[in-house]
């Protein structure tokens, strides 16, 4: 397609992101939610959908939803209730789903996104509700029949419903990182999207750029990272411009996102689609929310990444691409305070430097999370501070680095037992240079005619022959010296 | 005659005779009688027979409860850990209850013993007792007649001395038309008096468990038992329980007692008018002050529970799906077809068109027309009570418009049949309490008048039926061939 053809249409994407909550047990229940346990050995009888028993709510997970509607600075009625929502589904045992349809516990809120460097766009949050998930099936393990594995029937789950505020899968996929570092600085939920703790449903229609009104929406499903949520959405976005490009119409469906084919596949349609009847759980209270609840949870939440971010800015004067880099990843946050704290306030922005250069590469490379990193925090300060003080230079301290990552030790051991210090006795020095001007007369002979590039040549030999150790700053000084 | 559960707890305390003595002669007794009443879906005879023994034990060693060694029986829908809980539907004919209820351990706890389980109106559903997988009941004092329902099988196995007293639930009058239907007294708490916890879910805002018993002052000492805040419901009231028994003796000298005319309008049996007057009477010359009043919305009140009940029912059974318990087709083809025959063979006709009529009401496009609708009515009525209630301390009238009816009478003719629950529905949507007692005879058949009090007044209520029950004997009458 050609792009002439791309630029005249818009994509309208809205996400619906799943969040499981960090509770130990059950949104209703006493059950464990642990991840993993053998099949239905976490689901009690409440969980089971047993004749006669009743839910009864889990307050954690509430102060978690309001933890969030606090941190999107979003509207929290002071009366939230739950409702059924009404389906047929082996896995889902009571015969309806425990949600919230009107009054959910987190109303009208808005995050703020940054889909490339210095861009900055405000995605509204329609809503946010809680809701408990069901069971798992699944059709491979016995033949001709299927397995139903309640474990995870009842975790307690957040709906985070953005309006269609984005407009291509970039911003689709900022926003959706975004929540995913705000759910895990709130400590609500784990993120982890292998696991489900952490689902990304993406509504996509296109309309031409010229109209303002919405176009009919396809809902995609079974998303489970965020480079998956970028293709999806994309792969959905051509399908429906090649769609109405040819004379056709985009029905109102749900797609499922295949992995492996790359591809968005239709699941059911509008016309099947199930009427949830909806109504109020007559077995649920309303939820009542004080002023002094949210005032509470509102003191008592962590420091964010917007602020966190504004205070590296400010505080530690680190630019806004790098402190906007250290807090999008709590973890990474906390790798870097931890290196901070321990480490000379000057430090800060060499410490951001190595964290988010050699070290993010490195860590990415090896698939792991900062948390898993080799190197440690009070590691990588001690080699930010053998460069301060002159020790090892920048360059040999990215052999320095190498070796730790490789398990050699600390950087003080590896620069002892390898021989790293930097050679910064001038007399030592002056000996190298003398032997490199010695053996290179013709290009003493032009610098002296006023080639000065010939000048990296030089301190190129000096420091080969000091094996990268000679101080580069000191070479540069008496090679001119000499050079005269 | 029959002892109540007083008598028996005085003749235990005495040691006139033990428990293990006494179960056996009801476990006769129903052996006996059971085959024509058809009271019970299922006697639990070894259990009730181990559980006299240790009552007998605690009662020796001084440690007795409130009723401990008495024999009860539970309606069939409070699931019994280990005991089939069928709700009388063949969906639920082979399901054991991996759990008791809050109510059954309740009962246990305080040493009472279980004779079995009562036979129901499939899922509560039903004002007559014919709608059980189980067949129906007939009413001791008449077999050709109904017991009323849905709490049919308990009521008729009271009035016939086949249990000391027995538990019901009450969504729209399951506890007090049986009640009144067989010359019982029976009372429907407060909602949230009574912990709904293994209780199988009929209309969820609605139900509530009570007991039935020979007078009001065993009903006292049954609820006394049940009643309480429980964790495990969050709709069960954390408000204090009375000591129900140590108010019945209080006159009723100066109480006010409130008529609502719509409940002696055209509808009620002229001769059961009659014989509510006489209680009146009654309850005068004891010095209460009986005035008129009104509700302006009874008539409401039909329409109104009917699409609240059958919406949270059509939900609350959609859990009976053939998955994981109760009956399941044989050899379905597809999970659709899975669905359709096992609930199909295990629900009966009502119950069918109760989640048919409930599916309806909350579809879109008719939520806002029934349901929500519904729910207006429901605070109407609900204000035409408090609005009574400043006036009165207690409403009284009619439990029914007329005495028990032949079997087979109302069958083809539902909303006949739902006309039966037109003078209890309104306090179920109300959420107020309410008892029916034995107040006389029409054609041989017992007639019940009911009293309604204000929330969590229940000791108001028994203290009054218990005061007419000093100066009467409806209650204590039983039909000859069970006497």
């Amino acid at each position: 397609m050609s792009t002439n053809l791309m630029n005249q249409w818009e994509s309208v994407i809205g996400l619906e992101i799943h969040a499981q909550l960090a509770t130990a047990s059950k949104i209703f229940s006493g059950a464990s939610t642990a991840y993993g346990a053998e099949p239905n050995t976490q689901a009690c009888a409440v969980d089971l959908g047993m004749p006669g028993v009743l839910p009864v709510l889990n307050r954690e997970a509430v102060r978690m939803a309001i933890r969030f509607g606090v941190a999107i600075d979003a509207v929290i009625d002071h009366q939230s209730i739950f409702a059924r929502k009404n389906y047929f589904y082996p896995d889902l045992p009571k015969g309806y789903q425990i949600s919230q349809f009107e009054h959910p516990i987190v109303g009208k809120g808005h995050i703020g996104i940054s889909p490339a460097e210095g861009e900055h766009r405000e995605i509204g949050i329609t809503r946010a509700h809680l809701e408990e998930d069901a069971g798992k099936s699944t059709h491979d393990q016995f033949p001709e029949q299927s397995g139903i594995d309640l474990n995870r029937a009842g975790t307690p789950l957040l709906e985070i419903v953005s309006e269609p505020d984005m407009r291509s899968a970039k911003e689709a996929v900022a926003y959706a990182r975004k929540i995913h570092s705000l759910v895990r600085y709130l400590e609500i939920c784990d993120g982890n999207m292998q696991e489900g703790s952490f689902r990304c449903d993406a509504n996509v229609s296109i309309r031409r750029k010229d109209d303002d009104r919405l176009g009919t929406r396809a809902e995609l499903k079974n998303i489970n990272s965020f480079r998956f949520l970028e293709r999806a959405i994309n792969y959905e976005i051509e399908r429906q411009i090649d769609l109405v490009e040819d004379g056709g119409t985009v029905v109102q469906e749900t797609r499922l996102y295949d992995s492996e084919r790359d591809e968005t596949r239709s699941m059911r349609s509008k016309e099947e689609a199930n009427d949830y009847r909806y109504f109020p759980d007559p077995d649920l209270l309303p939820v009542a929310i004080s002023d002094e609840d949210i005032a509470q949870i509102r003191a008592a939440l962590p420091e964010l990444p917007e602020q966190k971010k504004q205070r590296y800015i400010d505080d530690l004067g680190l630019s806004d691409y790098n402190a906007e880099q250290l807090t999008a990843n709590r973890d990474t946050a906390v790798y870097f305070e931890a290196a901070y704290a321990e480490g000379d306030s000057a430090a800060a922005a060499q410490l951001a430097n190595w964290i988010l250069g050699d070290l993010a590469g490195a860590l990415n490379k090896a698939g792991l999370d900062i948390v898993d990193s080799p190197i440690s925090s009070p590691m990588l300060v001690q080699l930010v501070a053998r460069i301060a003080d002159n020790t090892i230079s920048g360059k040999i301290a990215k052999q320095v680095f190498d070796a730790m990552w490789q398990g050699e030790g600390g950087a003080d051991e590896i620069i002892e037992t390898r021989g790293l210090r930097q050679i910064t006795d001038s007399g030592a020095i002056e000996t190298l240079i003398d032997e490199v001007i010695a053996a290179n007369p013709d290009q003493v002979e032009q610098f002296r005619a006023g080639k000065e590039k010939v000048l990296g040549f030089f301190v190129g030999q000096v420091m080969n022959q000091s094996r990268g150790k000679a101080n580069p700053g000191q070479v540069n000084t008496i090679l001119r010296d000499k050079l005269k | 005659m029959p002892m109540t559960v007083t008598e028996i707890r005085q003749g235990l305390a005495a040691g006139e005779f033990s428990s293990s003595e006494i179960t056996r002669d009801y476990l006769a007794r129903i052996a006996q009688h059971n085959p024509t009443l058809n009271c019970f879906i299922s006697v639990t005879e070894a259990l009730a027979l181990d559980q006299a023994r240790q009552a007998d034990a605690r009662l020796a060693q001084g440690k007795a409860g409130l009723l401990t060694g008495v024999p009860i029986a539970h309606k069939d829908l409070f699931c019994t850990d280990g005991v089939r809980t069928s709700c009388g539907s063949r969906i639920l004919d082979n399901f054991v209850a991996p759990y008791d209820a809050t109510v059954v351990e309740r009962f246990r706890q305080t040493g009472a013993v279980m004779l079995g389980k009562t036979n129901m109106d499939e899922f509560a559903m039903g004002s007559s007792n014919e709608n059980s997988h189980y067949g129906n009941v007939a009413n001791p004092w008449k077999t050709t007649h109904v017991p009323g329902g849905s709490s049919g099988g308990s009521a008729a196995a009271v009035a016939a001395g086949l249990a000391a007293a027995a538990t019901g639930t009450d969504t729209g009058g399951s506890i007090r038309q049986p009640a009144a239907l067989c010359g019982v007294t029976g009372i429907k708490p407060t909602y949230g008096r009574v912990s709904r916890y293994g209780m199988i879910a009929f209309g969820s805002s609605l139900d509530q468990g009570g007991p039935f018993a020979r007078s009001a002052a065993d009903c006292a000492l049954l609820l006394q038992a049940m009643a309480g805040f429980d964790g495990r419901d969050s709709t069960s009231s954390e408000t204090d329980v009375p000591d129900y028994s140590a108010s019945l003796e209080q006159g009723v000298e100066g109480l006010r007692i409130g008529l609502p005319k719509e409940y002696f309008a055209e509808g009620l049996d002229s001769r059961l008018a009659g014989v509510i007057d006489t209680a009146i009477d009654e309850l005068r010359k004891l010095g209460a002050d009986i005035s008129e009043i009104s509700l302006p919305n009874t008539g409401l009140s039909i329409p109104t529970y009917y699409v609240i009940a059958m919406a949270e029912a059509s939900s609350n059974l959609s859990r009976f799906d053939g998955v994981r318990f109760g009956h399941r087709c044989a050899n379905p083809v597809d999970l659709e077809d899975l669905y359709k025959r096992s609930r199909g063979e295990g629900f009966g006709e009502e119950v069918k068109r109760r989640i048919l009529i409930g599916t309806y009401a909350l579809s879109a496009g008719y939520y806002d027309a029934y349901y929500l609708k519904a729910q207006q009515l429901r605070r109407m009525i609900k204000d035409d009570f408090q609005k009574a209630f400043d006036s009165v301390d207690l409403i009284l009238g009619p439990t029914t418009p007329e005495v028990a009816f032949a079997i087979g009478a109302k069958t083809d003719d539902p909303v006949s049949m739902y006309l039966q629950d037109i003078y209890t529905i309104s306090l179920n949507l109300a959420g107020l309490p309410g008892m029916s007692l034995p107040a006389g005879f029409v054609d041989g058949l017992p007639v019940g008048i009911q009293l309604i009090a204000n929330y969590f007044d229940e000791a108001r209520l028994l203290q009054t039926a218990h005061q007419y029950q000093q100066v009467s004997d409806w209650h204590l009458q039983t039909p000859e061939a069970f006497s």
